[in-house]
């Protein structure tokens, strides 16, 4: 299948039933894209896990404040291309290497604190950043040509 | 989301339709555990056959859902996994968490073997 340019950037107000919104868009911006129904699965979780804690521990469920999403082709990632989805919130953000493993004996009964967890699992690689003035913007990315 | 809950042989049965996700099913689901267990429910059963999506909430609330129900001397057990449900289970270890069956008439025979 011949992989098109993929640009989409979308505003939301920080309520969980715009995840749908969320994942509607980019089911829409990964069919163009050469991954096979599984990773298009997979990575519909990642970006939900990822708008879900922007929405709930960055913007604290706030409506009034957006979560920014980012869908874009990213190339020279990998040493090719990457399927690259950027999630931006308001928060004061957080530090990920104190975030624990959810499978270690004392986190398995927990309630939370898998999200980051599946979301490295389903991508090729997850990143943090830290804007000087408060907000966090997770980055996403899936390679691109490794189907099958 | 869907949830209802029936009695079957003793068995409070849980079946959960559609996603389980953050705001909305993974609540539906918890108030519907609470109301099997405001009834002294001890035995449940979560048939998730139809369940189509499923994120780190709903795993979350499925993992409260087995705490709660032990804390208060009651069994919870799985059935119907969908096989997406199930690598989700596999990732973070907690297929070994759970009693899981094949279908509900296993789950229900489980609680009397």
């Amino acid at each position: 299948m011949a992989e098109q340019a993929c640009e989409v950037q979308l505003s939301i107000g920080s309520q969980f039933e715009n995840i749908e919104l969320v994942q509607s868009v980019l089911e829409e911006s990964l069919e163009s894209l050469d991954f096979d129904d599984d990773s298009r699965y997979w990575i519909g979780i990642a970006v939900r896990e990822a708008v879900a804690n922007a929405i709930k521990h960055g913007n604290l469920e706030d409506p009034r404040v957006a979560v920014a999403v980012e869908v874009r082709i990213a190339d020279g990632a990998f040493g090719g291309r990457a399927l690259e989805i950027r999630v931006r919130d308001h928060g004061t953000g957080f530090d990920p290497g104190k975030v624990g493993d959810p499978r270690d004996p004392a986190n398995l009964l927990k309630p939370a604190g898998r999200g980051i967890f599946y979301m490295k699992r389903f991508m090729d690689d997850i990143e943090y950043n830290f804007g000087p003035e408060g907000g966090t913007v997770v980055t996403l990315r899936k390679r691109l040509g490794t189907r099958g | 989301m869907k949830a209802t809950i029936r009695e079957r042989d003793g068995v409070s049965i849980i079946e959960l339709k559609g996603k389980i996700t953050i705001g909305v099913g993974d609540v539906a689901f918890r108030e519907t555990v609470h109301k099997a267990l405001e009834t002294g429910a001890k035995k449940l059963v979560v048939n998730l056959g139809e369940v189509t999506t499923i994120d780190s909430s709903g795993i979350g609330e499925l993992v409260a859902a087995f705490t709660t129900v032990s804390n208060r001397g009651g069994k919870l057990r799985l059935c119907k996994i969908p096989p997406k449900v199930d690598d989700i289970l596999q990732i973070t270890q907690l297929i070994q968490v759970f009693d899981i069956h094949d279908d509900e008439d296993e789950a229900i025979a489980a609680f009397t073997a």
